[in-house]
């Protein structure tokens, strides 16, 4: 039996992890499903009228309605006609929800954004792009980590010595300052853009953790072993010590998927994210300190939820495959 | 009158699966002003044993039946009841010293924190009791030594601070758990020395656990065998070893690599395979071989004999081209090795290692382990001739086909070193180095992996470069023998005549070390 079966087996007996396995399932389903254009398709519709609450709060139809009237009212006390007030009225009443497309709710699930857009399907939405970004960062940069790590560690001297001046100008550079000078030179939005940024910036760790490795693999017997069969040096570094390594791979790599998620929600709250006319959990926290002065709690919580329970998920999934890769912590 | 009673003694392992035994019901008796040798191969649960006496198991470890120190049940004792025990009344030492001293600390603190605990000395007292016991432990600059870091002491001297620290508070009983296993043999012949010494002058009793049956006729005077948590044989060490009743001990004692055994020794001329001519290496100023030259005649057998640090293993490795030489050359079939093809070289020359947990890829099953070596190779028309060849090869070195499938922690220490053979042999090298091959293995299973070399020498005509630090080992097997010291090649000559005649004073302090059952 393989050290892997053996790895899933004692995976199998973690309760807490196979839970956390399957909401993390759960999530990349919907992340899929959400790709693929079955749910959430419809995100940006306005369906209800603008901070439409939850439904479970009843509608503010009526309180609306008096808002509208009283700013009406105290237009006319000066006793100027105002030449714009017809339009004006009507974009109140647009904004609010009464105009012309009666069709939309007083209400949403639970609550709407300023444009009236469904949080739920928003959230839904903003997990294929958090999700998408989390896992295409972390596998850019666990694929550069081990790259440069294998490198550096397998054929040492000057190898080695430039890979460690790489890795001294990456970490002496604060993280956030280092990430928003990417995002600055790259001077272009969207989900590419912040994959690149993270994967580009975020292999340091990994590259030190799988150097070392090397370092201590490859004087092991059984590369001496394959060394005396005549097995070439790519064969031993990838053939031999990769697959004695790959659980520090994995688990570094489940790690920085968490670690790129909160990143990814960074960059878009401080405006260097995705784009207008994407969605991420970042954006959406993004609209929140004035939704908040309002009282509109919904779309925070909508986010905060879905992005807690999946990060405190894939943090503990990645805490039960290291527990099952590697024995010896326990 | 017994110092120590074991009395039904079962200690058995919880696991996921079922519970492990490791002892099963185990009585023996440790009496007054004696040593108690207690022999086994690996697995037969001497040493959980000994942890159980001192209440050092796991809690994973269910420990039944009685223990009886001075008309206590050990078993039943409370946590401090046992540690106001160990170090004072029972002690013990370990296998590997530089791992059971502590790094930061100086010698002279280590054994004075004993001194401290125990008996409740001042740190100026302390250290003259320190300085003392140094004295005792045979160390001719205690004072400079009680300062000293562990690192800035050889093995043996290690052990001797371990040894010091032990006998610190006069314990009525000391546990030697494979005292000198980790260190040379001359190294050992001291501390066996001294152990039996240090028994005698203080009237001590001992029981002293080793898988190395030469050296219980040193120290002890009853010996008990255990295999796989059951006794054995126990009795007096003359009687047992003289006339064994068990079939075990016979077996044991039969194995056991003999100096006074016969060496293969074949005779006639024969065509060189390898030679080398002053084969030198550095590693920075070290000088770990310093111009070595020998030849390797076809279907022969040279010995490799040293202490750790004396550069065979670094040889080797020079040899099958594993390390790059600093100086020297060789020369396979007359023909400089640097102008052969890597491929055909390695073809030609290929090296089986020590360890066996080691040596195997824990990723790879045993049939894709054997089968690397065709495909880099192309040996074989395909993968099914390839398939075909590795389970050839596994029967030859006797194991089932059924094997191709398993990974390396599924078997056994000697079935993995059997898998490294076998590997080698896909190759069908001219020359192979068998570097420590048998040592890390049970004295039976180290005589049919001996024997299984010997019938794969002549059945492919090849020639080993048999390194190793056993000397009993290396005469059993070469022709020719070389001891090497320091990285050079003090001695070299026909086996018979090196051990008969040993011109070296190296050579005759090595021999004279080696201990004899009686």
């Amino acid at each position: 039996m393989s050290l892997w079966r053996l790895a899933w087996r004692r995976f199998r007996r973690d309760r807490v992890g196979l839970v956390s396995l399957v909401i993390v399932i759960a999530f990349v389903a919907l992340a899929c499903a959400s790709a693929a254009g079955w749910v959430a398709r419809d995100w940006a519709e306005e369906a209800g009228v603008s901070y439409a609450p939850p439904r479970f709060l009843g509608s503010p139809a009526v309180e609306a309605t008096v808002q509208g009237e009283a700013i009406v009212r105290s237009q006319e006390t000066h006793g100027i006609p105002d030449p714009l007030a017809e339009d004006l009225a009507e974009i109140q009443k647009d904004l609010l929800g009464l105009s012309g497309t009666a069709s939309r709710a007083g209400t949403l699930v639970f609550g709407g954004d300023k444009w009236g857009r469904d949080v739920v399907k928003k959230a839904i939405k903003g997990t294929e792009t958090s999700l998408v970004v989390g896992l295409a960062a972390a596998a850019l940069a666990a694929f550069l980590g081990t790259l440069f790590g294998a490198a550096a560690g397998y054929y040492g001297r000057w190898v080695d010595d430039f890979f460690n001046w790489l890795y001294s100008v990456f970490t002496s550079i604060p993280y956030l300052l280092l990430v928003l000078a990417v995002a600055a030179v790259l001077n272009q939005k969207g989900t590419v853009t912040v994959v690149l940024i993270l994967g580009l910036t975020g292999w340091t760790g990994i590259f030190r953790l799988i150097r070392a490795e090397y370092l201590k693999h490859k004087v092991r017997e059984y590369v001496l072993a394959a060394d005396a069969i005549g097995a070439s040096d790519a064969r031993r570094m990838f053939a031999h010590i990769l697959p004695n390594v790959g659980h520090v791979v994995l688990v570094q790599l489940s790690l920085h998927v968490v670690l790129f998620i909160k990143s990814e929600v960074i960059l878009s709250f401080l405006g260097f994210g995705v784009g207008v006319d994407t969605v991420s959990w970042g954006s959406m926290l993004a609209e929140a300190p004035s939704e908040l002065i309002l009282g509109m709690w919904w779309q925070v919580a909508a986010a905060t939820l879905a992005m807690a329970l999946a990060v405190t998920a894939f943090s503990l999934f990645t805490d039960s495959v290291r527990d099952a890769l590697d024995p010896r912590l326990q | 009158m017994s110092v120590l009673s074991v009395r039904n003694l079962k200690v058995t392992f919880e696991s996921r699966e079922e519970p492990v035994p490791a002892v099963r019901a185990i009585s023996f008796e440790i009496p007054e002003h004696s040593t108690v040798a207690l022999v086994g191969e690996s697995g037969s649960g001497k040493s959980v044993t000994a942890l159980s006496i001192l209440g050092l198991l796991p809690a994973t470890a269910d420990v039944r039946g009685e223990v009886l120190y001075e008309g206590r049940n050990l078993i039943k004792a409370t946590r401090p009841e046992l540690r106001a025990l160990r170090g004072a009344g029972i002690s013990m030492i370990f296998q590997e010293p530089m791992s059971s001293l502590n790094p930061v600390f100086s010698v002279g603190f280590q054994i004075g924190e004993v001194l401290r605990a125990h008996r409740g000395l001042s740190r100026r007292e302390a250290r003259a009791a320190s300085l003392q016991l140094l004295e005792e432990v045979n160390f001719s600059n205690p004072r400079t030594k009680l300062d000293a870091y562990p690192h800035q002491l050889s093995g043996g001297e290690q052990q001797r601070v371990m040894i010091a620290m032990a006998i610190a508070c006069e314990p009525k009983l000391l546990i030697a758990d494979e005292p000198t296993s980790a260190l040379d043999v001359t190294v050992q012949k001291q501390i066996l020395e001294l152990i039996a010494e240090l028994q005698r002058r203080r009237r001590m009793s001992m029981l002293f656990i080793t898988h190395d049956l030469s050296v219980v006729g040193a120290v002890a005077e009853q010996v008990v065998v255990m295999r796989e948590g059951e006794i054995r044989e126990q009795g007096d060490v003359a009687q047992v070893f003289g006339t064994p009743r068990d079939d075990y001990t016979r077996v044991l004692l039969a194995a056991r690599p003999r100096l006074d055994a016969p060496s293969p020794a074949r005779s006639g001329e024969e065509t060189v395979v390898f030679e080398a001519r002053g084969l030198a290496k550095d590693f920075g100023k070290v000088k770990a071989v310093k111009g070595a030259s020998f030849r390797v005649a076809r279907g022969r057998t040279l010995g490799l004999v040293g202490e750790s640090g004396s550069g065979k293993t670094t040889l080797g490795l020079l040899v099958a081209r594993l390390h790059q030489a600093s100086g020297g050359s060789g020369l396979l079939h007359g023909q400089d090795a640097v102008a052969v093809p890597p491929k055909v070289f390695k073809r030609a020359v290929q090296i089986v290692f020590q360890n066996p947990y080691a040596s195997l890829n824990p990723r790879f099953s045993a049939g894709e382990i054997l089968m690397e070596p065709m495909r880099i190779h192309g040996i074989g028309a395909g993968e099914a001739e390839r398939r075909g060849l590795a389970a050839e090869l596994l029967a030859r070195v006797g194991l089932p086909s059924s094997a191709l499938f398993k990974y390396p922690h599924e078997f056994s220490g000697g079935q993995r070193q059997r898998i490294a053979i076998a590997r080698s042999l896909t190759l069908r090298p001219q020359l192979l180095i068998c570097d420590e091959a048998v040592s890390a293995l049970d004295v039976s299973i180290q005589a049919q992996l001996l024997n299984l070399l010997r019938d794969l020498q002549d059945e492919y005509a090849m020639s080993y470069l048999f390194i190793s630090h056993d000397l009993a080992v290396v005469k059993s097997m070469a022709d020719e023998v070389m001891v090497m010291k320091d990285g050079e090649i003090v001695e070299m000559a026909g086996a018979e005549q090196l051990y008969s005649d040993p011109k070296h004073p190296y050579t005759r302090t090595l021999l004279a070390s080696v201990p004899s059952l009686r």
